[in-house]
């Protein structure tokens, strides 16, 4: 590999990351302003109805959530523990790690808006799918 | 799927833009959240940074070593049951945040991945292996394993879905 083209390859590759920059810090800066204004706790009030409301809603609360992963095993933990069924529960920890509402713009920005739109409408009702199968195979097989 | 998608450019600062300006109308109304907002980014970043930094130097090896012809053979549309499986095994090891990952999905749709074999590489993110001894401790080993297995499977499924509405949108 020449020199030159090693050169040519890193100019381009900082071109690219100048670029990813912008879209990194502001969905950092938009996460963290999510994860402050909407404290994990706020989420509790809203489950206790029907177990496709909170599936529903389980799967909303976790395409909005914007932190770690690890944040929603903490809470699902603390909602299964106060009677919120385990469909609801996955439904939120699977559209946690798997839907990114506040990182929608990043992605309709790096990677088109229809292909994130897509995606994201794909990736909801795959939750609640995967909640449900998930559950059914784990009575299942006991 | 879009075949030219457009690279950030000033669409990127427009966005980070439109965000310190939520961070100017929430200082407004509640400064001491924005200043929490504020210290939570600083600690954030530090721990995207590592990550950036592979993203980087993944990003220089895709541009050095995988020609156009390259991806279009192992990652398009007829690479076939190959690309699923890579992608899917790649988006299980890549770690770190997804964002950091949407520059090098970027590159490589750029040059010749298929937008199905994107979803399904981003999809099967949600497979957190540094995690599951912390899932494991929350739910059971059983659902762990269930669970993982599903979201591998819809990663597949999810692709199939993208495939199709790439095909009847005529994206």
């Amino acid at each position: 590999m020449s020199a030159k083209r090693l050169t040519i390859s890193l100019r381009k590759t900082a071109w690219t990351f100048f670029n990813l920059l912008p879209v990194i810090i502001g969905m950092l800066l938009l996460t963290s302003l999510a994860v402050i204004l909407f404290p994990d706790r706020v989420s509790d009030g809203l489950f206790g109805n029907s177990e496709m409301l909170d599936t529903l809603i389980g799967a909303s609360v976790g395409s909005i959530a914007a932190g770690h992963p690890l944040t929603s095993y903490v809470l699902g933990g603390e909602l299964l523990r106060s009677g919120v069924s385990l469909i609801a529960v996955t439904a939120l920890v699977v559209s946690w790690v798997s839907v990114g509402i506040v990182q929608l713009p990043a992605e309709m920005l790096m990677l088109g808006p229809r292909f994130a739109i897509y995606r994201n409408l794909i990736c909801f009702f795959s939750a609640i799918a995967i909640a449900f199968l998930c559950v059914c195979t784990l009575r299942v097989i006991g | 799927m879009e075949r030219h998608r457009k690279k950030t450019g000033l669409g990127g600062w427009l966005f980070l833009v439109l965000v310190l300006a939520a961070y100017g109308v929430t200082a407004a109304i509640d400064a001491e959240a924005a200043n929490k907002a504020l210290h939570f980014f600083a600690k954030v970043m530090g721990s995207v940074v590592p990550a950036l930094v592979i993203v980087f130097f993944l990003l220089l090896a895709a541009d050095l070593l995988f020609q156009p012809k390259w991806i279009r053979r192992n990652l398009g549309r007829e690479a076939g049951i190959r690309a699923w499986l890579l992608a899917a095994v790649g988006g299980v090891l890549a770690s770190g945040p997804v964002y950091a990952w949407y520059a090098l999905v970027s590159e490589l749709r750029d040059k010749g991945m298929d937008g199905s074999i994107a979803a399904v590489f981003l999809y099967s993110r949600a497979v957190k292996l540094p995690l599951i001894p912390l899932m494991i401790h929350y739910f059971g080993a059983t659902y762990t394993l269930v669970l993982f297995l599903y979201l591998i499977a819809f990663s597949i499924v999810n692709g199939v879905l993208m495939a199709k509405l790439e095909d009847s949108t005529a994206l």
